[in-house]
């Protein structure tokens, strides 16, 4: 993680702060959005909030913006409480989903606007807004209106017009997903570095799990309006706590398997646990695809994990595999050469890497892919 | 008949220059249709007018031209009757105070009902278009008693701005509410929000001048709504622009001095809309 403490564009130093959020709730009639919500974004860190449509991810947002009242819970930023705080009182850079470029405002008029009502002279915030334009490449279309730009240049517009005011926390509310995939991650490496740059604390929402996992300190799994785990990318994936973060991150094989001690066995095969507190018996195991390895079977003796390929789904560079076990079937990730080699109908033999797997706790006789 | 040619002509061996040609002869066809449209219309509006013109210019006897009734316009001195100016100025005055009191009352009502209270929109909406459907006489028969009682105070015709704001409310709403559709107000306000506009600023910086064109149309249907307002202020026996030229034409030995009026009072209306509406165009274009 990055130090919270860095230069800004005038070289004085700023600390990020720290958001933390308690018991957050919001209702929306019937609907729960948000359950009591406790999430803490240290100082500088950039958090990627990942989730299922609808499960209250930009309510998250809104809420710390001020765009929408809390019906119960704390907002403190630095240890100050901000719950009751009007949104153009708290210092925060919002990028929306929608394009909110003020449509009659030049790109240099538009960033310059929160300076503007900050009362900064004329020449500084000129100055400042062509600064911000160039951090995020767009120096050279300063001039043009918003309906001149494209959709990608129109978001770094926007960010930087959030950048601009030196906000202490930035939210970003699905910048990214009106790009196409490769503005997108060009986009998303240019939010990370600058982000790294500046030093602002960041809540960062998604339903791109590449996208999350790409950019974010630690990334939180929401699932109906509450956080289901919230870790560093990496354990994430490989150390999920629960069954849908497994499944929400990564398409992920159920397999029946028993547990025993610290292992769960599956087909034949010991796999260590993620949490060995697992009571011991039969349950479904989560295995990642591309913990899934095939090898050409012509011999037939490969020993109880043999199946029929039934389909391959070219990725690019990677491919992924179906295979039928008789009772199955089951995902593995291969690269495209290998997966080429392995054409629909052969008969392959299946191993499985033992990275640490989560059980569900679910019904295991259920075995889907 | 179209359909019969280009079946007719699909049988000919030149598919490949088919579409142009049938695309020309239909682009052909809506422009005659056009200019058709705009003829009988044109004709439909003009001619009332130049028959009015003609007969404003009428002679002694029939049949001959003369300016005098427009003469009698301008040199306009009967003893016992008030000069035309006060009543042009009045006029003026009163579109003025219509048109700010209407813009000031609906836009940021119509915002806060966009952001907010979404579903008061209905309602504010049936509360607004409620004027065009009560007839003006009933409208007067209501309000008479008020401006009984507005008239003890205050004499002046300017006090005719209470009705005609009423009378605006409709046509400001409808032309409001078309500019506010083309722009996406809830988000808008909101990065201007975060960025730290408060109410007023978002309002008077960023929702007002994206809606610029809207507001110059509310602007000119409710200046021409009061410019050629006749029958309250008379009822009402207070005196406008409509109300003295209606009483030039009555009280002149002179007919065509009637048409000579209208005329006058149209191209004085149609002068003054013209002027609003290039002054919007210049200012759209200005940052365009
Ligand atoms: N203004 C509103 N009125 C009523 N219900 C709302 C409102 N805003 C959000 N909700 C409900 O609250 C829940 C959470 O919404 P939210 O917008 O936070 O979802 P999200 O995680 O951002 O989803 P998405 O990925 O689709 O943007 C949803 O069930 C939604 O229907
Ligand atoms: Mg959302």
């Amino acid at each position: 993680m990055t130090s919270p403490m860095t230069r800004t564009q005038d070289g004085t130093a700023r600390a990020g702060v720290e958001v933390r959020m308690d018991g957050l709730s919001r209702h929306y009639g019937p609907v729960v959005a948000l359950d009591k919500l406790d999430l803490t974004v240290q100082a500088g860190e950039l958090i990627a909030l990942l989730g299922p449509s609808g499960c209250g991810k930009t309510t998250t947002l809104r809420l710390v913006a001020g765009l929408e009242d809390a019906d119960a819970g704390r907002i403190t930023v630095g240890g100050k409480d901000i719950t009751h705080l009007s949104a153009s009182k708290r210092d925060m850079g919002m990028v929306f989903q929608a394009y909110s470029l003020f449509p009659h405002m030049t790109a240099r008029q538009n960033v310059a606007f929160g300076l503007r009502l900050r009362r900064i002279a004329a020449a500084t915030r000129d100055k400042r807004a062509i600064e911000m334009l160039e951090l995020v490449g767009l120096s050279t279309q300063a001039d043009r209106y918003p309906h001149q730009l494209s959709g990608g240049q129109q978001q770094r517009v926007a960010l930087a017009r959030a950048l601009a005011i030196e906000p202490q926390v930035l939210l970003l509310d699905e910048p990214l997903s009106a790009l196409d995939a490769k503005v997108r991650a060009q986009l998303r490496d240019e939010i990370r570095r600058i982000q790294l740059e500046v030093g602002t604390t960041t809540l960062f929402v998604t339903h791109d799990q590449e996208e999350a996992l790409a950019i974010a300190d630690r990334v939180g799994v929401m699932k109906d309006g509450r956080l289901e785990q919230l870790a560093p990318p990496t354990d994430v994936y490989s150390r999920p706590a629960t069954s849908f973060v497994a499944e929400f991150v990564g398409l992920t094989n159920r397999l029946a398997g028993t547990v025993s001690g610290q292992t769960v066995t599956v087909r034949g095969r010991d796999l260590p646990l993620v949490d060995p507190s697992t009571p011991a018996g039969p349950a479904t195991a989560l295995v990642r695809p591309e913990a899934v390895t095939l090898a050409s079977d012509s011999t037939g003796d490969s020993g109880p994990l043999v199946g029929t390929v039934i389909a391959v789904t070219f990725l690019g560079a990677t491919s992924r595999v179906t295979v039928d076990l008789g009772d199955t079937t089951i995902l593995a990730q291969l690269t495209t050469a290998d997966a080429a080699e392995l054409p629909a109908g052969s008969r392959v033999a299946l191993t499985i890497r033992p990275d640490p797997v989560l059980v569900s706790a679910d019904s295991p006789a259920l075995s889907e892919a | 008949m179209a359909a019969v040619t280009s079946l007719g002509e699909s049988s000919l061996d030149r598919p490949a220059e088919r579409p142009r040609g049938m695309q020309a002869r239909r682009r052909r066809r809506l422009n005659l249709f056009r200019y058709l449209v705009f003829t009988v219309f044109g004709l439909f509006f003009i001619l009332p007018l130049l028959a009015m013109t003609r007969f404003s210019l009428e002679g002694r006897t029939l049949g001959t031209w003369s300016l005098t009734a427009w003469k009698q316009i301008v040199s306009y001195s009967f003893p016992d009757l008030p000069p035309l100016l006060p009543a042009i100025e009045i006029t003026l005055e009163l579109a003025v105070i219509s048109c700010v009191i209407v813009l000031v009352l609906l836009v940021p009502t119509m915002v806060w009902i966009r952001l907010r209270v979404q579903w008061l929109s209905r309602i504010f909406e049936f509360l607004c278009l409620l004027p065009l459907t009560i007839p003006a006489i009933i409208l007067v028969v209501g309000l008479a008693p008020i401006y009984n009682f507005i008239r003890h105070y205050e004499l002046s015709a300017l006090m005719l701005f209470w009705a005609y704001v009423i009378l605006a409310l409709p046509y400001a709403y409808r032309a409001l509410s078309a500019g506010l559709n083309a722009i996406d107000v809830p988000t808008l306000s909101e990065a201007a929000r975060s960025l730290g506009a408060s109410w007023f600023t978002v309002i008077t910086r960023v929702i007002v001048p994206n809606m610029w064109q809207s507001i110059l149309n509310a602007t000119v249907l409710t200046s021409a709504l009061v410019l050629g307002e006749f029958t309250i202020a008379y009822l009402l026996l207070y005196t406008n622009l409509q109300v003295e030229l209606f009483s030039i034409s009555r009280n002149t030995p002179n007919a065509s001095v009637i048409f000579s009026t209208s005329v006058a009072s149209l191209m004085f209306a149609f002068a003054l809309l013209l002027i609003l509406s290039f002054a919007g165009r210049r200012r759209q274009r200005g940052r365009g």
